[in-house]
């Protein structure tokens, strides 16, 4: 196992360097300008200058060097610094700087990182904590009202995108009841009970929508498992056994129906980072998907290279994870 | 076997029946037998039968839909087990009555250790600690000849061959001294030695243990071999029944009989060719009003598809579902 997991590593890190590379070479070909945003006023030669300033005038393959050597020693030094607090990690430097901000890339994603781990981040949790009962209930009791109720919202939740449930929910409890703010408030400090409950309220809808669609698709996933399981051969010879119906169920069929189940849960777990990029940009919550967003829309190349590669690089990672779950839960599996 | 003895197991108009998209499917049409103290009944019959139907009936192991268990009775003792509740049933199922499957490549849950599958229902029934239970699975497991059992409890079901599964399998059934095992062809899957080995260790083990078994299988010569009794089954329904002696020398019925010329003689004159049955298995789709073997049957006459012949004792414990009178032929 320790030597599947080194190989693929290993492996990881030609298949990153390619994937990065096509990233670059595609935000290359693209017609954007990080000039376009400036007054027409700005004269020819100064607009030159501006450009040569931000590193435009380089040769692709000399930027895409330094971008490379800085997103793997510079950038992850001074994160780190900053995550221990030891100072001597950092490497000094040039860093890697957005374009729209001028600030370094990887503090923009510290500060952005926070909004999106809560919102998205909790509404993964919620979404798993409550597909996971529901998916074995639906199937142990299959066709009961329960599962019926289960399968019908399940699959509105599944169907109905966000950029429709959102603004819905704005519309009945923003609009209509006012319970809870259009808005959500990044700078909002929790220092209070009182800050503590407008950021449950500020969470509530975006969290609500995004639960629903998580809670929505594992559900389906667990049901779907479950039901495989339930008439295998190896269920009957539980209960000839004599076993009670709860180990049974959640014992002898819950423990195969998990394993395809983790595995599309680590899957999932990526997109926790990369935001849900419509809901945040539907309730307004700065989050990664957020910035990602305007990034491109202003041809922030740096920040859209940055966290391309990011997301490129915890979707590998969690593709490993997920093997390497995979093996711990079936033992018939072993790498090697 | 004592003749005589009040029968542990006692099986009365046993009708099973599933709910399909096409219609019902009578799998088991009034199936009654019993099963003696110490008593090794051996059941046959073609594929779909009804063999596996029936004895997974016996102790409620049918998904209900679609199977539904309609009429019948199954006394165990003085108990009927379609009668009990849920508490009761377990308290039989693994403990009063030992199954093994067909299948053993599918019959274990293949994410636990054997020693996890087998100690269950130790745990469960006789309340017995995780070490008490893991020294009597060790013994279990040495008595069903595996070796090196200790180290091997730790082991998956896909760590062991077909053959030592199935012994595995005999293992967790045998766990709890039950009264009755049902062995729903147990050696089919595998190679003939290990049969051979199987069958030898369940030979030994009723010896030992003295327990009631109902043993399933396609092979006559293993009918012959182990057998006091046997059980013939066709269309769902018991058509001959008797001493293995008896029905081996005098068959009654004509599947019986046919059944007996395909088998292949190991001694004596060779048969010209191998024998098949002609014509196919009758489609089960309601409940039976003629003979289930008479589009088959060179005796058929216009009575058997009219009317479905009821079991009629023949003497020595022998008896036929047949309106041929088998003893004035000369077939
Ligand atoms: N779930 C089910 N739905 C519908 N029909 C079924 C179902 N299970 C079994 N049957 C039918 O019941 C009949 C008896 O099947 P059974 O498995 O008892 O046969 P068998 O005698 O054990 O055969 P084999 O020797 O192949 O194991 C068959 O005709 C089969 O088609
Ligand atoms: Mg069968």
């Amino acid at each position: 196992m320790f030597t599947f997991t080194m190989r693929r590593l290993l492996l990881a890190i030609p298949t990153l360097l390619f994937i990065a590379l096509v990233i670059f070479l595609l935000l290359e070909l693209s017609p954007g300008d990080p000039m376009a945003d400036m007054p027409l006023t700005i004269p020819p030669e100064v607009r030159q200058q501006m450009r040569l300033a931000l590193g435009l005038g380089e040769a692709w393959y000399v930027r895409f060097y330094s971008w490379l050597y800085l997103f793997s020693v510079v950038e992850p030094s001074h994160v780190m610094a900053n995550m221990t607090g030891l100072e001597w990690l950092r490497v000094e430097g040039p860093r890697i700087i957005s374009f729209q901000t001028r600030s370094p890339v990887a503090d923009i994603v510290a500060q952005r990182l926070p909004q999106t781990l809560w919102v998205v981040g909790l509404s993964y949790i919620f979404g798993i904590l409550l597909a996971v009962p529901i998916g074995i209930y639906s199937a142990y009791r299959q066709y009961s009202w329960f599962d019926q109720a289960g399968t019908f919202v399940s699959m509105v939740g599944f169907s109905l995108p966000t950029f429709f449930t959102g603004p819905l929910l704005m519309l009945i409890f923003s609009i209509w009841l006012g319970w809870f703010p259009i808005i959500y408030d990044t700078t909002l400090v929790v220092d209070s009970f009182y800050d503590f409950g407008l950021q449950l309220r500020q969470m509530a809808m975006p969290v609500f929508v995004l639960t629903l669609y998580n809670a929505a698709q594992i559900t389906r996933f667990m049901r779907a498992s479950m039901l495989d399981n339930m008439t295998q051969d190896y269920v009957r010879t539980a209960r000839a056994k004599g076993m009670t119906e709860k180990v049974v169920v959640l014992v002898h069929v819950l423990r195969n129906s998990l394993i395809p189940v983790v595995t599309v849960i680590a899957l999932g777990i990526p997109t926790v980072f990369t935001g849900a990029i419509i809901t945040e940009q539907v309730f307004r919550v700065n989050g990664l998907g957020a910035l990602l967003i305007t990034a491109i829309y202003a041809s922030d190349i740096p920040m859209v290279l940055t966290l391309s590669v990011v997301f490129a690089i915890l979707i590998v990672l969690f593709n490993l994870i997920a093997d390497i779950l995979y093996a711990v839960l079936d033992p018939r599996i072993r790498y090697d | 076997m004592p003749d005589g003895a009040t029968p542990v197991l006692d099986v009365k108009n046993l009708k099973t029946v599933f709910a399909t998209r096409s219609g019902e499917v009578h799998a088991v049409n009034s199936v009654s037998f019993h099963l003696r103290p110490g008593e090794l009944l051996g059941v046959v019959g073609e594929s779909g039968s009804g063999k596996s139907v029936t004895m997974m009936s016996l102790l409620g192991l049918l998904p209900s839909p679609p199977a539904d268990v309609r009429e019948g009775s199954v006394m165990l003792g003085d108990r009927d087990i379609l009668q009990m509740g849920a508490e009761d049933l377990r308290a039989v199922r693994g403990r009063e009555v030992g199954f093994v499957f067909q299948d053993p490549m599918t019959s274990l849950n293949p994410v636990f250790t054997v020693g996890f599958q087998i100690m269950e229902p130790l745990r469960a029934h006789m309340g017995m600690t995780k070490a008490q239970a893991r020294d009597r699975a060790v013994d279990l497991l040495e008595l069903v000849g595996i070796p090196d059992a200790r180290r091997r409890l730790d082991d998956y079901p896909h760590q062991f061959s077909g053959g030592m599964r199935q012994r595995v399998m005999i293992a967790i059934a045998l766990a709890c001294d039950p009264k009755v095992l049902i062995a729903d062809e147990p050696t089919t899957a595998l190679d003939v030695t290990i049969q051979a080995q199987i069958l030898e260790l369940v030979k030994e083990l009723r010896k030992k243990l003295g327990m009631a078994i109902i043993w399933i299988t396609h092979d006559l010569g293993v009918i012959a071999g182990i057998a006091d009794r046997v059980m013939v089954m066709y269309g769902g329904q018991v058509v001959e029944q008797g001493p293995v002696r008896e029905v081996f020398a005098d068959p009654a019925h004509p599947y019986t009989r046919a059944l007996l010329r395909t088998m292949p003689k190991l001694h004596g004159e060779r048969e010209p060719k191998l024998r098949v049955i002609e014509g196919q298995p009758p489609i089960l789709g309601r409940h039976p009003t003629a003979c289930p073997f008479s589009a088959r049957c060179a005796h058929s006459h216009d009575r058997c598809t009219r009317e479905n012949p009821q079991r009629r004792d023949i003497g020595q414990g022998h008896d036929v579902a047949c309106f041929w009178d088998h003893r004035g032929a000369t077939a």
